[in-house]
């Protein structure tokens, strides 16, 4: 048990140092950043920022003084607004974690109760209707939901606010478009995992011993198809982040994702960075959870 | 057997026994109507790319401020020369979806050729030679699912420049990881199996004990994989191209259309909806195909 975790720890280390590597490749990949940050400046000015910025140096040192800078919360001051990059990122932060975390609980909230009614009443006519929609649901373009969903609700309904972020009905369409989304992924997992684990031996034993037909299915079968779902849900929160970023600017919502891409149309790299590596950070922390919790609910390595 | 199957209990009745392996794959895969439609739809779209400027009415960046806004040919206004109606500055858009079609098939096909390159190949190192590769190379993978791989991209992509070739190569380079875990998982489990053993005691070289026995033996993972990928691919380039930085050129690309449409939705609703029925009917049809190729393939599934 204690190996284990060790050995999980150093792995998060090594990922982190990957994802700085990474991160820092933005700005360095085209082979010039100063020409990336100031495309119209002329040479004289530009030979003075690659001095002063350091960008003469050999690319290794650069890279050590990048993940030092890093590791202190430092990637330096946004072009646009003047100011350190990392809390203008950071102060976005809860909003964004805000709408994935509600587009997470409509997802899980639809997906396992859908997906358990499928797996149990295989090649009905419900299970048939739930592939069908998660076939539509994997297939739609996220920023274009979110347009259809304005369209209807906003524009011709008038029920909801077409964008924006002040009040709780704002909130509603970008959650639904960010849900909509994750949801068909997260219903494949449930069914599947119900399926396995539905016709097994001791959940046959359950059925002879003579437990209601619920019980059995939400005690036995549920808990030892969890598993897969903590896994997948955990990678899916990354894919979700991804989505947010769209959703937000779709929908205008003043999040991490919206900052982001602003800060790449005004070539704001150090915004793009410190964005980047952040809600890296957070896919990278959650999958660590992730795990420990894997380990904790598996009692095969929990016992190792 | 897939998760997602819509496939018709007629399929435990597979073929006789005696039928070839490909004509029973073959067979399995046509008997399945929502497969054969998704089929259909993609020939279609296939077609409208290949032959783009043949078929669409009009040529697709041609403006007429007199007919702008045209809405479709059902609607009161409308005009059977625009049969989806016209944009904010007259273009038809019917003949915008046909030529970005094009744009949409070759980045989701050369995408996933340049992941399915990086991929396997690391796949096949990391299974094969184990060890110290084998971590590196496993330790990559991790770094590379960390970053949400759309973000990743739109930083890239801008970087390098938005063009029709970073975006190939950026999404190439994003996507490979699950071809390497894959490859990885099946080299392993197969690596001490007899017929491997008996290539290697009859003299094989480990290049060709790797490339002729266990290779073709991924080949149907790879293949139901890459169709799918092929999807995302198409869904993520219209994202880029939706978030700004698409393929750089006036060339019309259904993302871009509906980035463009989206403010005009409110007086034109059919300027964003036509363009972002075209991706959701191609990639349905993809992930149809890809999910009944996935039950074809599946040799214990008969």
């Amino acid at each position: 048990m204690f190996t284990v975790l060790v050995r999980r720890a150093v792995r998060l280390v090594v990922v982190l140092v990957g994802v700085s590597l990474v991160t820092f490749a933005i700005l360095h990949v085209s082979g010039d950043p100063v020409s990336l940050m100031m495309p119209e400046a002329p040479e004289a000015d530009r030979a003075a920022l690659r001095l002063s910025m350091g960008f003469n140096d050999p690319i290794p040192v650069q890279f050590v003084r990048f993940v030092g800078n890093v590791a202190r919360g430092n990637f330096g001051n946004s072009f646009f607004h003047r100011e350190p990059a990392l809390p203008l990122v950071l102060e976005r932060m809860p909003t964004t974690l805000l709408l994935t975390v509600l587009a997470m609980v409509l997802s899980l909230g639809i997906a396992v109760p859908v997906g358990i009614v499928s797996a149990v009443r295989r090649n009905s006519t419900f299970d048939h209707t739930a592939t069908l929609v998660v076939f539509l649901g994997t297939s739609m373009p996220v920023f274009w939901t979110g347009i259809m969903l304005i369209l209807l609700f906003a524009v011709q309904l008038r029920w909801l606010p077409v964008s924006g972020w002040e009040s709780w009905a704002a909130l509603v369409l970008p959650a639904i478009t960010l849900a909509t989304f994750s949801t068909p992924l997260l219903l494949r997992i449930v069914r599947s995992s119900m399926l396995e684990v539905i016709n097994l031996d001791y959940v046959r034993t359950a059925r002879a011993k003579g437990v209601s037909e619920w019980f059995v299915i939400c005690r036995h079968a549920l808990t030892n198809a969890a598993l897969p779902l903590v896994t997948v849900a955990g990678l899916q929160f990354g894919l979700l982040l991804g989505g947010a970023v769209i959703t937000e600017t779709v929908f205008a919502v003043p999040g991490v994702g919206r900052l982001i891409v602003g800060a790449i149309r005004q070539l704001d790299f150090p915004i793009v960075q410190a964005g980047v590596f952040l809600l890296a950070l957070i896919v990278v922390v959650v999958n660590f959870a992730v795990d420990m919790l894997y380990i904790y609910l598996n009692p095969q390595i929990r016992v190792r | 057997m897939s998760i997602g199957t819509l496939a018709t209990p007629l399929d435990a009745a597979a073929g006789p026994a005696r039928a070839g392996g490909r004509s029973r794959i073959w067979r399995k895969f046509l008997r399945n109507p929502a497969a054969l439609s998704g089929a259909l739809i993609l020939l279609i779209v296939i077609g409208a790319a290949i032959f783009a400027p043949y078929v669409a009415p009009h040529e697709p960046t041609r403006q007429s401020l007199i007919r702008r806004f045209t809405p479709p040919v059902w609607a009161a206004e409308g005009n059977a020369t625009y049969p989806l109606g016209t944009d904010q500055v007259g273009r038809d858009i019917l003949s915008r979806m046909i030529h970005g079609a094009r744009v949409s098939l070759i980045v989701g096909i050369a995408a996933v050729l340049v992941s399915l390159i990086v991929g396997v190949t690391l796949g096949l190192l990391s299974g094969f030679l184990q060890g110290r590769v084998d971590t590196v190379i496993m330790t990559v993978v991790d770094v590379t699912l960390s970053f949400p791989q759309l973000l990743l991209a739109l930083a890239f992509v801008a970087a390098l420049g938005p063009s029709l070739v970073t975006i190939i190569i950026v999404l190439g380079l994003t996507g490979w990881e699950r071809y390497t875990r894959v490859v990885r998982a099946e080299v392993l489990a197969l690596r001490e199996k007899d017929f491997v053993e008996a290539a290697r005691a009859i003299g094989a070289s480990p290049v060709r004990t790797l490339l002729r026995h266990l290779l073709p033996n991924t080949f149907s993972s790879i293949i139901v994989m890459s169709t799918l990928q092929v999807a995302q691919a198409i869904l993520q380039e219209a994202a880029l191209s939706f978030l700004g930085v698409g393929t750089g050129s006036a060339y019309p690309t259904w993302g871009q259309m509906i980035a463009l449409g989206r403010d005009f939705v409110s007086v034109a609703w059919w300027l964003p909806t036509f363009p972002g029925l075209a991706i959701l009917l191609t990639v349905l049809a993809i992930n149809l195909v890809g999910d009944r190729l996935r039950d074809a393939l599946d040799p214990r599934v008969i």
